[in-house]
């Protein structure tokens, strides 16, 4: 391991290999990337692999629609199949009140070129043909929305970054950020001292954490989520189906198996054991809203960490208390999906470049304001 | 047929080259392996293929087979029908 770096980027997930791929392509030197377990052990390896760009807000939009056109010549540019496929998301409406929503949604999606419509329950049909037809009455659609294999993209950021001279330090996790005159200094691991000015916080499930070993404190927490997935079957439908109320989203991967996953109460902790009352809950929910799952047949499920902030929008930049501390974290669900977009921001403003937008919105100063605008559109 | 071309993992037709490739490239636990080809993630969840390939890896690492971990088992224990579970049956008919 080396003892001194330019940057020391601390979790192995989609953010942390992201960030540490443009990092170098952009022409740092000595970045290394900590990850305590293995590479996609932790909320990106656990994810439901969807890719959405049909938000609430502006920021969210704007980082989803930057990231599908990575995705989209993804697997070309780090040379390694990432089974990107754009089958569409179709969000269900329930009623007319969502209805609206999802109108004021459409507005803010058409902002950013995003070529996401209102749909009748006729059209919904068309695109999945199995749908509930008594469970809602309208629908919003996106056909560039789709599919990414989290852990294959994950390994490809890793590979890429590697190429490049990255050093990843698999089983090496950082037990303390040294900071000296108010300014950071070093990393200290279980496997030795890093010498470096700038540290990254990519931590995921553990941010809080992290950013506490350089005592900062931070507005996030954590949560569990489920997930369960099916035994292969033939082709039935290309398109993801979610709906907020219910908190549903599932999809058939290219693989042939169907992903899916629901919302649960949950106290904020990091437990991640499975639990026999989620998966009755979610084969009852799911058969409800597409009557054909009865027949499936449930090959496993786990669970994973949602990194949550008061208003589901990450937490992004540089921290103004702290200079060469910066955070990609409490992406609340959807950090895969957002990942590429924020990681190559986030390198641009490490790296002292101009970045591709202004992400200053997503800094923690907005929790002291207090005006927070809450993300409409979380599912799971 | 050549030694590569040996399926390993017959759920999801893995050969023996694939998981050789992945090993090369950097992985050196199974949870990483099974994450990179999606061996062991079938129906039978890594019965048949996670003992040859932790012999594999534990080869290739140098190490002694019973210092190589084995993944996560995940629930179910057995491939259940989803109205099986929603009727809470005891086994399928």
């Amino acid at each position: 391991m080396k003892n001194k770096a330019d940057v020391v980027i601390i979790g192995g997930g989609i953010i942390g290999t992201a960030t540490a791929y443009y990092l170098a392509k952009s022409g740092i030197k000595d970045i290394v990337v900590l990850e305590k377990s293995y590479i996609s052990s932790g909320a990106t390896g656990r994810c439901g692999a969807g890719v959405r760009q049909q938000w609430g807000l502006e920021m969210n939009c704007a980082l989803a629609k930057g990231s599908v056109d990575i995705f989209e010549n993804l697997s070309k540019e780090l040379n390694f199949d990432i089974e990107y496929r754009q089958g569409g998301y179709l969000v269900l409406a329930h009623n007319e009140t969502q209805v609206e929503q999802f109108k004021r949604n459409l507005a803010v999606q058409s902002k950013f070129n995003i070529p996401s419509r209102l749909i009748s329950i006729e059209e919904a049909l068309e695109i999945c043909p199995y749908l509930n037809t008594d469970t809602f009455v309208a629908a919003t659609f996106c056909q560039t929305d789709g599919h990414a294999n989290p852990f294959r993209t994950n390994f490809a950021y890793a590979y890429a970054a590697e190429k490049l001279g990255v050093e990843i330090n698999k089983f090496t996790e950082a037990t303390d950020i040294i900071v000296e005159n108010g300014r950071i200094t070093g990393v200290m691991t279980d496997k030795g001292r890093i010498d470096t000015p700038i540290v990254v916080n990519a931590a995921g499930g553990y941010s809080k954490d992290v950013a506490a070993l350089a005592g900062i404190d931070i507005p996030t927490y954590s949560e569990r989520h489920q997930i369960l997935v099916s035994e292969p079957i033939e082709r039935l439908f290309d398109t993801m189906v979610i709906s907020f109320q219910i908190g549903i989203y599932t999809q058939q991967v290219p693989h042939g198996s169907i992903v899916m996953g629901i919302s649960e109460k949950e106290e904020p902790s990091y437990n991640i054991n499975s639990s026999w009352q989620f998966t009755e809950y979610m084969v009852k929910q799911a058969i409800n809203i597409l009557p054909i799952f009865k027949d499936l047949r449930i090959v496993r499920q786990w669970a994973g960490l949602y990194n949550k902030t008061p208003d589901a929008q990450p937490i992004v930049g540089e921290v103004d208390e702290l200079p060469g501390f910066f955070q990609a974290v409490g992406f609340s669900g959807h950090g895969f999906m957002i990942g590429p977009k924020t990681s190559k921001i986030l390198a641009q403003l490490i790296a002292g470049m101009e970045p591709d937008m202004d992400i200053s919105p997503l800094s923690m100063k907005r929790f002291e304001k207090g005006e927070l605008i809450l993300e409409p559109s979380v599912v799971g | 047929m050549k030694r590569e071309d040996i399926v390993i993992c017959r759920c999801e037709d893995i050969t023996l080259g694939e998981i050789r490739e992945c090993i090369e490239r950097g992985a050196t636990t199974l949870e990483e392996i099974k994450r990179e080809l999606r061996c062991g993630m079938g129906p039978c969840q890594g019965t048949t293929c996670m003992p040859l390939i932790r012999r594999e890896l534990a080869r290739y690492l140098c190490m002694p087979v019973e210092e190589i971990d084995l993944p996560t088992k995940r629930p179910p224990l057995i491939v259940s029908k989803f109205e099986s579970i929603l009727e809470g049956k005891e086994s399928e008919e």
